[in-house]
């Protein structure tokens, strides 16, 4: 039996050379969908210290500039481990459940 | 024309890997494989082969490096033995599929426990699956040949895969033998330099050796048996420029007397010597045997086996190695499974001897072709010479 080719699916023809990849081509990897709880931020709480820039392992976070002084999740790489939310002083991450 | 010399098998080995001109040697010494990497260690020290040799911690590491090196474009080698590959077993299944061609000979030998230096194929038998070319050599002449051929095989941009040349431990490993060790302008004529299809490198970075989940795990095990499949008429090619230029012809599959033969015996590596022997005092009596000699593991030749089976009446499979609580053992399975789908109907028997060392004579592939062509039913398969 053979599938259609889908998004995000390779043909085992198709694989690179010895299964490589090319310089940032983990953006073209979205992982987000494997999170369980998603960092929702309480501008009102920001200090915009960027310790959640800093510590999120993934690199997900957006400096918004020294205007808006807030740091954006992306939540397409964001997996949801809440390294983010114990690292921030004060406290204005919280770990949310993700609806299905 | 190259020189006919007195010399060690193992030695010969490490000589067709100066003359290939190998960049890297990642090794770690085991009984019976470590003359191999020894005289290699003394080649690269004393200069006459301009190689990296980095002597590594365990296999586990010496594949590691294998790997490395040969991702970062250089023509590698290493061998090892029986608990050096059952070491090396995590590396082994990841060098096929990052398509790097490592060269490896195994002197084979069998697994512990107990403890046993000597030979058998259950080493080989432990990593199968792994997606290796894997070729036998039957003397050592052979051993040195295959060494060659298994880097210009291995290399071969339509390939880029690595390949494991098994000789059998101590009986050719450290046998002296009248081999011709052919001159270097022969070898750079069979063998250019690596020209490696795909290479680390710092100017134009990729990452190797990455995570396959779900949505592609399944392709690159298809894409590795493909590849696989492909070589056979790269490793036929390969084969018949090596005569050319050698003057030794090789087959993917060897035969003996099989044209009128209603009985064959099908096996691989050194043992064929002892059961040509057997055939030829058989003929002398009249009785209609010949001999298969699987020389290409893996890919499976099925073509070719098929072939040489078509007129037999009855198969007998030799195994050096026990697939413990089966019926059958792993060249007989194949066999068995070649046959089943085939329009041929002979009747297959399957039989182990020569396990660590145990001498193989004469007097045991008699029984075998007796046994197999008698009508007697076969339910698992016999370990021959089991003392009771
Ligand atoms: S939860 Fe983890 S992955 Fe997501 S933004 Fe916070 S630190 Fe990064
Ligand atoms: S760690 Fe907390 S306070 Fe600091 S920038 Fe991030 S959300 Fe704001």
């Amino acid at each position: 039996m053979k599938k259609p080719k889908s998004e995000g699916v390779q043909k085992a023809g198709d694989l690179p050379l010895g299964f490589t990849a090319q310089p940032g081509s983990t953006v073209a990897f979205k992982t987000g969908d494997w999170r369980s709880v998603r960092p929702v931020l309480d501008k009102e709480k920001c200090v915009y210290c960027g310790f959640c820039y800093y510590y999120c392992p993934d690199g997900t976070y957006e400096d918004m500039g020294k205007d808006e002084k807030w740091y954006k999740v992306d939540l397409n790489f964001c997996k949801g481990c809440g390294i983010c939310a114990q690292e921030c002083p004060k406290k204005a991450i919280t770990m949310t459940l993700e609806e299905v | 024309m190259g020189k006919r010399i007195g010399i060690e098998v193992s030695l010969a080995v490490s000589e067709a890997v100066k003359l290939a001109n190998t960049d890297v040697i990642a090794a770690y010494p085991i009984t019976p494989q470590t003359h191999i990497v020894e005289h290699l260690s003394e080649l690269v020290a004393d200069g006459s082969l301009d190689a990296a040799y980095i002597p590594v911690e365990s296999e586990h590491s010496a594949m590691s490096s294998c790997i490395g090196s040969s991702a970062a474009g250089a023509r590698t080698f290493t061998a090892t033995s029986s608990q050096g590959l059952a070491l090396m077993n995590e590396m082994i299944y990841i060098a096929p599929i990052l398509r790097t061609p490592i060269v490896l000979a195994i002197a084979n030998r069998a697994l512990s426990a107990p403890i046993n230096i000597w030979n058998d194929h259950s080493d080989i038998m432990s990593v199968r699956d792994a997606g290796w070319i894997s070729l036998f050599a039957e003397n050592g002449q052979e051993a040195l040949d295959l060494t060659l051929l298994a880097f210009r095989i291995g290399e071969d941009p339509a390939v880029s895969l690595p390949v494991n040349v098994n000789l059998d431990g101590f009986t050719l490993s450290h046998f002296i033998e009248p081999i011709i060790i052919p001159d270097q302008q022969e070898v750079d004529k069979f063998l250019p330099p690596y020209k490696p299809s795909l290479q680390l490198d710092i100017k134009n970075p990729i990452s190797i050796g990455l995570l396959g989940g779900p949505e592609c795990y399944t392709e690159s095990r298809k894409a590795a048996d493909d590849i696989l499949e492909a070589s056979v008429p790269v490793i036929k090619k390969a084969f018949d420029e090596f005569d050319k230029v050698f003057g030794r012809k090789y087959q993917v599959v060897e035969t003996y007397c099989i044209e009128d033969a209603e009985t064959v015996i099908v096996l691989m590596g050194s043992i064929a010597e002892t059961a040509m022997t057997t055939v030829d005092e058989l003929r002398a009596e009249g009785k209609k045997v010949g001999l298969v000699r699987i020389r290409l593991w893996r890919p499976f030749p099925r073509t070719e086996l098929l072939a040489a089976l078509s007129k037999a009446k009855n198969v007998a499979v030799v195994d050096r190695h026990v697939v413990l609580g089966s019926d059958t053992s792993a060249v007989g399975m194949e066999i068995k499974s070649l046959l089943y789908g085939s329009q041929l109907n002979p009747k297959v028997t399957n039989y182990v001897l020569g396990l660590g060392g145990r001498d193989v004579t004469r007097e045991e592939f008699r029984y075998i072709f007796d046994q197999a062509a008698s009508g007697e039913a076969q339910v698992r398969c016999e370990i021959v010479g089991v003392y009771e």
